[in-house]
């Protein structure tokens, strides 16, 4: 480490972006080989918080791997329970009650918007402006006050049961979402004309970080970032699941195929994820919450079962095989962010860092849902 | 000739004093705002409005241990700090804050102040490749190419004033426009219509060289972890902040002599330090609103605008202004 450096002009260095750096909001570890401000090839490093959540799913019981399921994405839990329940019960052929579903619908959409905001506050951090965020958090900490009474908890959330949900909300949860929703109407325009329109904001994400609807295909990314390069697929219109098919929304996608259209992205599906709130709690039925005979003991049949649902981050799939007793054979996990994640090595070739790092930020990662 | 000397200490002590207290206060003041921008308090525990926080922040700074990397050049790492924070103190020597309260008034204050506001520029350099940091290094360059490429349309700026008045003393360019708000060269008269512009391009280049959200590139948190002080702890990182807030009352002084007629008022009534001082605070609180609403600028996005636009512009009002003045 002492001695004097010897630099040739041509020669490239290896800077380590973390696995402790403030832009990769975790622990994960990115190799970049730079030549001054340009990144000539970059290597991410994955697996500083591998947790063996998939051999978990293979050792312990069904239930008990649920609470498992809301550690992978810590800013989405229920949309990631929500993907493991509907794949049991398919696999166990449980039936759920119509009213338990609406009122998962509602509470996934209402965590998808928690979700975006805080990603639309760490992203506008990432781009160096620290107040959004405060903003961001303040209409979120609305939705985990109004989450934290019916499920009990505020971040890793164990609500949803096989056959139904824990816990039925009662009316002043009704109530404050129902007051939620013009709140956060006028919340999303404040934003808008905030951050959007910013020259400096506009500057920095138009034209910039390009991820093609090809590359897309060839990584397997899903979510806002395949929709922000044109592909428009939403496994809740495509494959519909739960009630999906019940409510009326739209599925933003954009063409730009740069880190804006990703951010319109998020910004427009937090609009439609309030539709959906909207709808369900009108349509709301009365009735149980629990079929009358749920199973205590959860032995689905021998088989193959996959079940795939939309997260925040894009689609997420549930691969369980049983062989008929109380443990999966083999259970395994398809997180968004991990092919998400895998296309940051080649988009960013050539890039400023900063830029990269832009670009890194519209992706939404969160680590703990990479390293499974 | 001791009272000379006398006067030079008081000078110097008052000069320190001032900009040690402006640069804590500063701090707290940056924190309350940025709090009140942010809808949450800021400090607001430690004695009344949270005003005993500074000294609570320097004792934790001061009883930290200064820890040096290994490898880094010491001599460099230790000076680069100092450099910092000492020219932007020293350049408080000249400026006037009245018609009487001046340590030093010289023929050439202008000139000595941009001299030292270079320094800075120094010793964010020397601070970044001392600490042998690739993130520092990567910081310090683009902190030297920003600084650089906004001292030359200040300069041109800071020429076309100086060619106005005739003068290069601090002091006697405050004087050339006393006498009410239509006096000062923020106001287009008949031979520089366009010093709006002038003073808008200053305001932007005092923001860029005192590395300011949104030009802070050189300590872009997001990139570069913390950008040329990332090695530093203790009182090492103390006086960097120190300094920058130093620089910032500095720039705010330079644009209220510069523009804002110094500590003259509005209306030609009662022209005293409090004027001085009402305008350089306003400045300061608008460097802070500014902060903490714009994201950052990229590196290129900077110097381009630094080249295409804001050279040009100066460079074309300098002609335009010596053209008039030689008209009228």
């Amino acid at each position: 480490m002492s001695g004097p450096i010897h630099i040739r002009p041509d020669e490239t260095f290896t800077l380590n972006v973390g696995p402790q750096h403030p832009a990769t909001h975790g622990v994960l570890r990115v190799k970049m080989e730079m030549d001054g401000e340009y990144i000539v090839k970059a290597e991410t490093v994955l697996g500083y918080i591998h947790r063996m959540h998939e051999l978990m799913g293979e050792n312990r019981t069904y239930p008990q791997v649920l609470p498992n399921l809301s550690r992978l994405d810590y800013l989405g839990a229920l949309g990631y329970t929500h993907g493991h329940v509907l794949a049991v019960e398919r696999a166990a052929g449980i039936e759920v009650p119509e009213r338990a579903e609406y009122i998962r619908a509602i509470t996934v959409e209402l965590n998808r918007i928690a979700s975006h905001l805080f990603w639309f506050g760490a992203f506008v951090m990432d781009l160096g402006g620290f107040t959004p965020l405060m903003y961001a958090i303040e209409d979120r900490e609305y939705i985990l006050d109004m989450l934290e009474a019916v499920t009990g908890s505020r971040l890793t959330y164990c609500y949803y049961r096989f056959g139904g949900l824990y816990n039925d909300v009662d009316d002043d949860f009704i109530a404050a979402a129902k007051a939620f929703i013009p709140r956060m109407r006028k919340s999303l325009k404040k934003y808008d004309a905030l951050v959007t329109g910013n020259i400096i904001f506009r500057k920095r994400l138009e034209d910039i970080g390009p991820i093609s609807a090809e590359m897309c295909r060839k990584y397997g990314a899903t979510g806002p970032v395949a929709r922000g390069a044109g592909i428009d697929f939403d496994v809740r219109k495509n494959e519909p699941y739960s009630v999906y098919p019940e409510f009326d929304f739209d599925v933003p996608v954009y063409h730009e195929c740069d880190s804006l259209a990703r951010y319109k992205v998020r910004m427009d599906e937090m609009e439609q994820s309030l539709r959906i709130v909207e709808q369900g709690l009108e349509k709301l039925p009365d009735g149980p919450i629990m079929p009358k005979k749920a199973p205590k003991l959860i032995k689905p049949p021998a088989g193959d079962y996959y079940q795939a649902v939309e997260t925040a981050r894009g689609s997420f799939g549930i691969r369980i095989v049983s062989d008929g007793t109380k443990n999966a054979y083999r259970f395994k996990l398809r997180s968004p962010t991990y092919s998400n994640m895998s296309l940051f090595d080649e988009a960013c070739e050539g890039m400023m860092i900063m830029d990269a790092l832009a670009m890194m930020g519209s992706l939404d990662l969160v680590i703990p849902e990479i390293d499974r | 000739m001791s009272l000379t000397i006398l006067n030079a200490l008081v000078a110097v002590v008052a000069a320190i004093a001032f900009a040690a207290l402006n640069a804590a206060y500063l701090v707290w003041a940056e924190r309350r705002g940025a709090g009140r921008i942010q809808r949450r308090p800021g400090p607001n525990v430690n004695g009344p409005l949270g005003l005993l926080q500074p000294p609570a922040d320097g004792i934790k700074l001061m009883t930290k241990q200064l820890m040096i990397p290994g490898g880094a050049d010491k001599a460099l790492f230790m000076v680069a700090p100092v450099l910092a924070m000492a020219p932007a103190i020293t350049s408080f020597v000249t400026v006037p804050f009245s018609d009487t309260i001046v340590a030093h008034s010289m023929n050439i204050g202008v000139l000595m102040i941009f001299a030292f506001a270079s320094l800075g520029g120094m010793a964010i350099l020397l601070a970044g490749w001392g600490s042998r940091n690739k993130y520092g290094v990567m910081a310090s360059v683009r902190a030297v190419s920003q600084n650089i490429s906004y001292e030359i349309p200040m300069l041109i700026t800071v020429i076309t004033i100086v060619m106005m008045s005739g003068t290069m003393n601090l002091k006697e360019l405050v004087g050339a426009q006393a006498g009410g708000i239509w006096n000062w060269n923020i106001v287009p008269s008949l031979s520089s219509p366009l010093m709006p512009v002038s003073f808008l391009i200053f305001f932007i280049c005092s923001l860029a060289e005192t590395n300011r959200a949104p030009f802070d590139l050189g300590e872009a948190e997001s990139e570069l972890v913390a950008g040329f002080h990332t090695e530093y702890g203790s009182m090492g990182f103390g006086l960097f902040f120190m300094g920058e807030y130093a620089n910032i009352v500095i720039g705010a002084s330079l644009i209220t002599i510069l523009f804002l007629g110094g500590w003259d008022c509005p209306l030609g009534l009662f022209p005293g330090v409090w004027w001085f001082l009402l305008k350089i605070y306003l400045l300061i609180f608008s460097f802070i609103w500014i902060r903490w609403t714009f994201p950052r600028t990229t590196i290129y996005g900077l110097l381009n605008l630094s080249w295409k636009i804001l050279i040009p512009i100066s460079l074309f009002n300098l002609l335009l202004t010596a053209g008039l003045l030689k008209v009228f």
